[in-house]
């Protein structure tokens, strides 16, 4: 029997490896940074399932590929469906209606409704609510996934996967550049806070001309703020101003959010390819599955079940666009 | 058409590289606004937005980095350098932000920061306001070039004060002028050049469009009607009717 070898262990890869297991492949996984981590950017990820919100600066595919991403993650670990709140300032108002006109999938909130949902939101007199939207929490996910494929009898390699491999599915991310020239970096910077004076239950979107931020509850009062897109492939560090950026927009959804601790600062780079939308490639003897971009868990399910087409039934689906087997 | 520091620009549209979809759909805007000039923004990058960098390049138009973001002389002087190392141009867009709701420029810090860089050897396109004695000032700091805005950065209003925009082009017929900033439709890019301005320089009215390779095209074909309308020396408005058929033989007077 073949066996698929999945070199990286980020969202991509490990959902390919889940794909694959699924529909009874054998599978074994090369990865020399270990089990998921801070290594990988997914770990960095907001983990939302938001295919209408995201839609408003996305091709349709987008919207169409990701809506089975509920589904798919929903048997695999914990998904909240507990829909997306997009909220903007008064002076904003302007970026609610380009947002809303964008957009479909929600329901036109007003200031009462807002804080039904959510009490903790003050300020707001308009908002849209995306019902059907859900979020994970990227981690909790990675590990699950993980612990399911151990248990399914794949083998976990941490170390380089060896060259001349057969049957090999790339999905390192980034680090596939030296295949995919045409991958680039999209660096993203996010904080994850703990504030447990302030109660949000569902992802908050915080419209701004110049800042959109979001801010995913993960629970016990620990969110995550993000995040940053910025066409720089330095991932050093986060810089002072997107910081300043984040912080301040958390503050203007809720000054109690003044007094939160910072427990952790994120920075990495997102692999994309031009048009922002996922690939697969088969190149030889290996299939490359990348360029997930800002939607690791939002498409990573359409892609592994890409890849799963064309590694066992040979069938292409519209991510593939190349293919010199 | 004027020369920009001696360059003959392919046509009269500036468009700027931020904010959209993805770099294909930019690029797609690009071809369809036939855009001559790009401007790009270096700040955020800090030295390491190789690889978008390089799909600009890619564009085969010419570069005019800016110093978008930056709020002070010593900020812009340095962000200017960058640019010219990155990019081998000495072109600059100097933009120097004295308020942050507004990105209104902070023309004094302007002036200076324009006269350090003109003796340095760059050649200063100076994002201003549609003030003239700030425009006389830039000029004499070595500036060829001027940009006032139409409407704050972003804001999509359209010329704001057109007579004051028509009183820079009365005061400096020779200068190039461009309006910066604040366009938002296409009739606004067209009201720029009847104005009779040199150029237009736009990125938020098609990157944040609904689709932006569309929006670029209407900008493309505005421009163009309103570069021909002011060579074409329009009428003047009147306040009563002027027939334009002959009415003699008619019983006007009846």
């Amino acid at each position: 029997m073949t066996v698929w070898s999945v070199i990286g262990s980020g969202v991509a890869g490990l959902a390919v490896a889940s794909e694959l297991v699924s529909r009874g492949a054998q599978v074994q996984i090369f990865d020399p940074g270990g089990p998921p981590g801070p290594h990988g950017c997914s770990w960095w990820a907001g983990g939302m399932l938001a295919p209408w919100c995201e839609f408003e600066n996305a091709e349709e595919s987008v919207l169409r590929l990701g809506q089975h991403a509920l589904e798919w993650w929903g048997t695999r670990t914990r998904v909240q469906r507990r829909g997306t709140l997009v909220v903007a300032n008064p002076r904003d108002l302007p970026d609610l209606r380009r947002f809303s006109r964008r957009t479909e999938g929600f329901a036109e909130v007003d200031q009462p409704k807002i804080r039904e949902l959510e009490p903790d939101l003050h300020g707001f007199t308009r908002g849209l609510h995306f019902a059907d939207e859900a979020h994970l929490d990227p981690r909790q996910a990675l590990r699950d996934l993980y612990t399911q494929l151990v248990k399914q009898g794949v083998e976990f390699h941490h170390k380089l996967a060896p060259t001349r491999l057969e049957n090999a599915i790339d999905c390192r991310g980034l680090h596939a550049r030296d295949v995919l020239h045409d991958l680039r970096g999209v660096k993203g910077e996010m904080l994850v806070i703990r504030c447990p004076d302030v109660t949000l239950t569902r992802p908050v979107r915080l419209l701004h001309p110049r800042i959109p931020l979001y801010i995913v509850p993960r629970g016990d009062g620990v969110y995550m703020l993000g995040a940053t897109m910025i066409e720089s492939e330095d991932s050093s560090r986060i810089t002072a101003r997107s910081m300043l950026e984040l912080l301040s927009a958390a503050y203007a959804l809720n000054p109690a959010f003044g007094e939160a601790e910072v427990l952790e600062i994120g920075v990495d780079l997102r692999p994309a390819f031009p048009d922002n939308l996922p690939r697969i490639r088969r190149l030889g003897r290996t299939i490359y599955a990348n360029g997930l971009y800002r939607h690791g868990y939002l498409l990573a399910p359409a892609l592994a079940q890409g890849v799963a087409d064309l590694a066992l039934k040979n069938t292409h689906s519209e991510m593939v666009d190349e293919d010199r087997a | 058409m004027k020369l920009f520091y001696g360059t003959q620009l392919p046509n009269p549209l500036m468009l700027g590289t931020a904010q959209y979809p993805s770099p294909a759909i930019l690029e797609q805007a690009f071809r369809d606004s036939g855009a001559g000039v790009a401007t790009v923004s270096l700040r955020r990058e800090s030295g390491a937005g190789q690889t978008f960098w390089q799909m600009i390049r890619d564009l085969g138009v010419l570069i005019l980095p800016n110093t978008a973001g930056c709020h002070t002389v010593k900020e812009a002087v340095t962000t200017a350098h960058m640019a010219r190392e990155v990019f081998d141009t000495k072109w600059i867009k100097l933009e120097l932000i004295g308020h942050t709701d507004s990105l209104q420029p902070d023309v004094f810090q302007l002036v200076e920061a324009a006269r350090i860089l003109t003796e340095d050897g760059f050649q200063v396109f100076p994002y201003t306001t549609d003030d003239l004695i700030v425009g006389e000032q830039l000029l004499a700091a070595g500036c060829e070039v001027l940009m006032p805005w139409g409407a704050p950065i972003g804001s999509g209003r359209g010329l704001n004060n057109a007579y004051a925009l028509r009183a820079m082009r009365a005061e400096f017929p020779d200068v190039p002028l461009v309006v910066d900033a604040g366009i938002g439709l296409p009739s606004h890019a067209s009201h720029a050049m009847e104005l009779g301005y040199d150029a237009v320089l736009l990125n938020t009215a098609v990157a944040r469009a609904g689709d932006p390779a569309m929006m670029a095209k209407a900008m493309k074909l505005a421009i163009e009607a309103g570069h021909l309308s002011y060579q074409a020396d329009p009428i003047e408005a009147r306040d009563m009717a002027e027939p334009s058929t002959p009415v003699i033989g008619k019983a006007f007077l009846s």
